[in-house]
């Protein structure tokens, strides 16, 4: 292929020295300004909000959300699939990328990482709020009680249970290996009380010939995990609703369907969080427009299956013959929801066209925009299956309308305080580029030219 | 945390100097060396020549490990107070390997975690540091008795050291 690839115009810059790249890093990791200040407390009056519609839901009762029969399934459990989504593409960044070897992830997987665990903190919420009485939640796991009872296994509902308890616990152990390095790097050119927490943080680590020996097989087993990990959790995900018999549901192109959204919408929140990073964090020399054209280009791909996926399902609901899967999807199209609909076919079918061009692949701040469309468009294709398809099934007489009310609105607008209060939080107190994972891409200096 | 023994500490900044200075010093002898990279880096650890970690053993028990008692827990549970879900038979397969499988993963997982620390306390040694080794130094601390500090010095220096201090 090395033939048919264009000439590189420009020479790239020179690598920044190992030295260089612990500074920068380690820069990133001082006293915040006050626009920090400014912008964690705006996020945690956003989520203070969604904390007293919750208390307000605990206090009168779920009647208080806009569910009312047919529509039981709402806003909370659109923005649990909306946030267990945009976790994937971390995953996908930081253990499926490491196995391919492919080099410019290095840069950006941290972000990707800490995205995923936190908005898979996020989504946790989501059915413990949506269940209504939170105080009963242990009851989805399994243990020993007076009645003998065990749960049901059969139920996708458990399933889930168990794909996103694990789903968190390894992005976790993932995000947190990976994190021991820098940790150990900041640690010995930091000072005060930073000096003391990574001191704990960096458990010992030194780097010695022991300690890589362990560890980078570890490393490779844990991305070896958590790859088949993170495609069986979205498609789990998607069981809960395609194992059921609700018209628009009850497909089986729903699990690659729904992993290929997952990605998409994730690597679109990687793109609106990188973006201000790497200016507030002045990272423009290890995070470019090389990496937002890799980004885009997995943009472009799951767009493209999304955007397959979408117009297989009509033509499947037209050409099945069943008269419950065409109505529901005339429905979608033009039914009391035909605004979502069409903001989820615009935003995810339509507008990744855009990425065809290399010219808007490699604008930061068209590729900015553009995500903020992708993932308005991923949370309202998550609304148009689960409500739209729930208010229009069988029987006339049990169709519905639901419309969410400022609770709901609340506690969405919340989940993003909870969010950003998080990813804010870490995001100065821990490296949000891989330290040693740059380091490694660069080789280290030589005394003699290594041999050809 | 333990005192290291007394020995010699060297700095390289070249990775193949750092190299051949480990040869060199296992050739004479020296055993127990300390080597401290920034990086993973192949060549250096070549050089050191450890075996492959057992690490991932502890992966394999782990998942085969998760993936039994996820199976275990699904049946038992199934039979240990029978409810008949849905006219399916009470123990049924195919949902349960989805169970199954996730405890693969999450088992496997930990065991790896558990794994990575077992060994890492397992094969630490004390040994004098030096905080710019998770910068762009790689160190070789080498431990040895303070009357032949003067020999194993002087065959790091050779070697390309650009520092070297004996640590008592």
């Amino acid at each position: 292929m090395a033939t048919l690839a264009a000439p590189r115009p420009a020479p790239a810059p020179a690598p920044p020295t190992y030295r260089e790249i612990t500074r920068d890093v380690a820069a990133t990791l001082g006293k915040p300004g006050r626009a920090y200040y400014v912008l964690l407390g705006f996020v945690v009056s956003v989520l203070a909000v969604g904390v007293f519609a919750l208390l307000h839901q605990i206090r009168y009762g779920l009647g208080v959300a806009g569910y009312r029969p047919p529509v039981q399934w709402g806003v909370y459990i659109t923005t649990f699939v909306f946030w267990v989504g945009i976790a994937h593409s971390g995953t996908l960044v930081s253990a499926i990328l490491y196995l391919f070897r492919s080099a410019w992830r290095t840069a950006v997987y941290r972000t990707a990482e800490v995205m995923t665990v936190f908005a898979v903190l996020t989504a946790g919420l989501f059915p413990l709020i949506h269940v209504g009485r939170i105080w009963y939640a242990y009851w989805l796991i399994p243990y020993p009680n007076q009645r003998q009872l065990w749960v049901n296994f059969k139920s996708p509902l458990l399933w889930d249970v168990f794909a996103v308890t694990t789903y968190l616990t390894v992005s976790s152990i993932f995000l947190i290996v990976g994190l021991i390095p820098d940790i150990a790097s900041v640690r010995d050119v930091a000072s005060g009380w930073r000096k003391k927490l990574y001191r704990i943080t960096a458990l010992g680590w030194r780097g010695t010939d022991q300690q890589w020996r362990h560890y980078t097989r570890a490393y490779l087993y844990l991305a070896a995990l958590a790859t088949p990990l993170v495609l069986s959790v979205h498609s789990v995900v998607s069981w809960d609703f395609a194992m059921s018999i609700v018209p628009g549901w009850h497909t089986t192109i729903f699990a690659p369907y729904f992993v290929a959204g997952a990605i998409y919408s994730g690597c679109a929140l990687v793109i609106t969080l990188l973006v201000p990073l790497r200016k507030a964090f002045k990272l423009e020399r290890y995070i470019h427009e090389d990496h937002f054209e890799n980004l885009a280009k997995l943009l472009l791909l799951t767009g493209m299956l999304v955007g397959y996926a979408y117009a297989a399902e009509y033509f499947i609901a037209w050409y099945s013959g069943n008269d419950y899967e065409r109505s529901s999807f005339y429905f979608r199209a033009f039914g009391d929801y035909w605004w979502a609909t069409w903001t989820m076919i615009i935003c995810n079918g339509f507008l990744p066209l855009f990425l065809w061009f290399k010219k808007i692949r490699r604008s930061i701040p068209a590729m900015f925009v553009l995500s903020l469309f992708i993932n308005l468009g991923m949370w309202f294709e998550r609304f148009v299956i689960i409500v739209v398809s729930l208010s229009h099934e069988y029987e006339p007489y049990a169709m519905g309308h639901y419309t969410p009310s400022w609770v709901d609105w609340s506690i969405l607008a919340g989940s993003f305080g909870w969010f950003f209060m998080w990813f804010l939080l870490f995001a100065k107190n821990f490296p949000m580029v891989s330290i040693a994972e740059v380091k490694e891409i660069i080789p280290m200096p030589r005394r003699e030219a290594a041999h050809p | 945390m333990k005192r290291h023994p007394p020995g010699v500490l060297a700095a390289f900044q070249h990775v193949d100097a750092a190299a051949r200075a480990i040869r060199q010093l296992k050739s004479l002898g020296y055993r127990n060396l300390t080597v401290y990279a920034p990086v993973p880096n192949y060549e250096v650890l070549q050089a050191v020549g450890h075996p492959v970690s057992p690490v991932r053993v502890w992966t394999l028990i782990g998942g085969v490990a998760g993936c039994l008692s996820g199976y275990a827990m699904t049946m038992w549970m199934s039979y240990d107070y029978p409810i008949v879900v849905g006219g399916k038979p009470l123990g049924s397969i195919p949902p349960y390997i989805v169970i199954m499988f996730e405890l693969t993963i999450l088992l496997g997982a930990l065991a790896t975690v558990a794994g990575l620390v077992y060994h890492g306390i397992r094969t630490h040694r004390a040994a004098a540091y030096d905080p710019r080794f998770t910068d762009d130094l790689i160190g070789i601390f080498v431990p040895v008795a303070p009357e032949r500090w003067t020999a194993v010095e002087q065959a790091l220096r050779e070697a390309g050291a650009t520092e070297v201090r004996g640590e008592a």
